[in-house]
């Protein structure tokens, strides 16, 4: 690869990095770390990270463990009005942020039905923690549909029969052969989802609010301190792209090995 | 239909996509019987059918005094309480475990502590105990089709049903996995339904063959028997090649001269010695009155009883027994010139280039 194309491809390659990492990296450079580290101890920085972190799990575990068998029957059956369905469950992927918070509200709000029946059952959604797990869930979980989806559908048929045939049931079959086969493309489907779950913004904030402690995840703290104390938002966001960073990388790690056996 | 003791027993009428599935067979308790046909025939569909993996319109199965399947009566057993050993055609090996591992996943209902041990003393059996900790991705073709088969044979199955066990391997390792197979197939003492495009292949490892077509079984019997006297055209075309098996060693001038289980001699110009089948097409063979034949090109001159002479369109198949079963193809004129009939003699001459010899 020489002459000219050689180096627009170069140049192509440059401009994309320079332009993917330096605000990333400016991140980091923008304060001195001490600085950083000690505006975490600033207090509700640490409140809306511990509130990131467990409201993502649980969006992500519920997203595992009704959108694993879910996705599983999609993928593995054919009949009628399949693949309407199949986009229906993507359309939250396209929906604008915005429209996925008026669209909570409209759904399970406090003056709806179901937001009443919640109510009633003890079940507080609006305003409060839960609400924010219901909107993660909502936006991160067609990312792993559609993954799993694509992952269960490569799984060879014949191996299921194959199972079948030596005596496992549907559910052991699924349990011992589907899922881990299926498995790379799960685990990326899951960190599409947590990444996507993170940096949660807007859903969250028209359905559930953004209230310290309650309901204030860290993109939420970021937006809320970056006209008042720009430090404090670096140092949040350096811990979210910590994180994320993190999660990539594991994803890739678990990945890896798996592609080399192949 | 009688469910014999031990024996499995299908009927089955029902659409597969396009085709029309309509198929009846018996298979006894340690015999094969290999169904042979062309791709897309119904043959996988009946073996599925058998297994509960595909559902059928009409049908019913019945193996070893159990029914499995019987439409009218609303009765279908799911697939894994069939007990069928299911060799399937790539094998069906989960790659995300060991062979050991893929042999123990049948004995899931065996007590935890036995299921390794009997694991691997199953692959052992298949020569493999060396090989009990490899994933099947780094198996030979040859290996993963014994990994398969002890996976199979793992659930000590009622009927065992072999989708083209030979077809995912390469012309090497095949002469030995057939030699293998036809053992397992021996030893099994269950019923034994085997499919496969390759009548040579029917005709070794079948006790009887069905040779099926469009989703109808055509004719049913011993393989010579169905190459001597083919009921339909397609069966004439199908059954082609004559096996006949014997012991070979070398002749003169790099020839093969092998040796004919039953008696005979047969010259063929490629091969190696050892114990072999050798295969000849009907139509290679020419037939003449006794004393008669010598004046020919053929190296090979066989002195042959007449069993059966049968029409196909033009042309007529004679059965003949050399004293193995062999089958010739003439055209009618030449049949009638030569007064063939059952109870007759004939000899039969082919050249040594018209024979193929495959290892056994």
């Amino acid at each position: 690869m020489s002459g000219w194309f050689g180096v627009l491809l170069a140049v192509a390659l440059a401009a994309a990095l320079t332009f993917l990492t330096l605000p990333v990296v400016a991140i980091f450079a923008q304060q001195p770390p001490g600085d950083l580290v000690s505006a975490l101890g600033e207090e509700g920085a640490l409140d809306a990270l511990w509130l990131s972190l467990r409201t993502t799990a649980a969006a992500v575990l519920l997203i595992l463990v009704v959108g694993t068998p879910a996705a599983y029957l999609l993928a593995t059956r054919r009949f009628r009005g399949r693949a309407g369905l199949v986009t229906l469950i993507e359309l939250p992927l396209v929906l604008p942020p915005a429209v996925a918070g008026i669209a909570l509200l409209a759904a399970v709000g406090p003056s709806t039905l179901l937001g009443r029946a919640a109510q009633d059952a003890g079940l507080q959604l609006t305003l409060a923690t839960a609400g924010v797990v219901v909107a993660l869930t909502f936006v991160a979980a067609p990312f792993y549909l559609r993954q799993a989806i694509a992952a269960f559908e490569a799984v060879d048929a014949t191996l299921l029969d194959a199972s079948r045939t030596l005596g496992a049931s549907p559910a052991r079959t699924f349990a011992r052969v589907a899922i881990p086969t299926a498995l790379p493309g799960l685990v990326a489907g899951t960190a599409l989802a947590l990444g996507r779950a993170l940096g949660e913004f807007g859903a969250t904030l028209m359905f559930a609010g953004s209230f310290q402690g309650v309901t204030q995840t860290v993109p939420l703290a970021i937006y809320d301190r970056f006209a008042t104390d720009f430090t404090a938002a670096l140092a949040l966001s350096a811990v979210l792209v910590a994180v994320s960073a993190a999660i990539l990388l594991s994803v890739k790690l678990v990945r890896g090995p798996d592609a080399v056996a192949r | 239909m009688t469910a014999r003791a031990a024996g499995l027993s299908i009927d089955a009428r029902t659409p597969v996509g396009d085709l029309r599935l309509d198929v009846a067979l018996e298979v006894a308790a340690g015999e094969c019987v290999a169904l042979a046909g062309p791709s897309g025939a119904g043959k996988t569909s009946v073996l599925r059918i058998v297994a509960g993996l595909l559902e059928a319109a009409h049908g019913r199965v019945a193996c070893a005094g159990e029914i499995w399947l019987d439409t009218d009566r609303r009765i279908g057993v799911p697939a894994e309480r069939r007990r069928c050993g299911y060799l399937f055609q790539e094998y069906a090996l989960f790659g995300h475990l060991s062979a050991w591992r893929n042999v123990a996943y049948a004995l899931h209902e065996a007590p935890r502590a036995q299921r390794e041990p009997r694991a691997r003393e199953l692959l052992a059996r298949f020569g493999l105990a060396d090989r009990a900790g490899a994933r099947p991705g780094t198996l030979s073709g040859g290996e993963r089709q014994r990994v398969a088969l002890a996976r199979a044979l793992a659930r000590r199955p009622a009927a065992l049903l072999l989708d083209e066990p030979l077809s995912a391997l390469d012309a090497r390792t095949r002469a030995a996995a057939a030699r293998e197979l036809a053992g397992v197939i021996r030893d099994a003492g269950v019923p034994v339904l085997l499919v496969t495009h390759d009548f040579t292949e029917a005709a070794l490892l079948g006790d009887r063959v069905a040779v099926i077509d469009k989703g109808r079984v055509l004719q049913e019997g011993s393989a010579s028997a169905l190459a001597a006297a083919p009921a339909t055209a397609f069966v004439a075309d199908f059954t082609g090649a004559v096996v006949l098996t014997g012991e070979a060693r070398r002749g003169d001038g790099g020839t093969l001269v092998v040796t004919l289980a039953g008696g005979g001699e047969i010259t063929a110009l490629e091969g190696e010695p050892g114990a072999v089948a050798v295969s000849v097409y009907p139509w290679e063979i020419a037939l003449a009155r006794p004393g008669e034949a010598a004046h020919d090109s053929a190296r090979n001159h066989l002195a042959v009883d007449v069993l059966s002479v049968t029409a196909v369109g033009s042309r007529v198949r004679v059965g003949l027994a050399a004293p193995q079963p062999l089958t010739a193809e003439l055209s009618e004129a030449s049949a009638r010139e030569l007064e063939l009939a059952p109870g007759g003699r004939a000899v039969a001459s082919f050249k040594a280039a018209a024979t193929r010899v495959l290892p056994l």
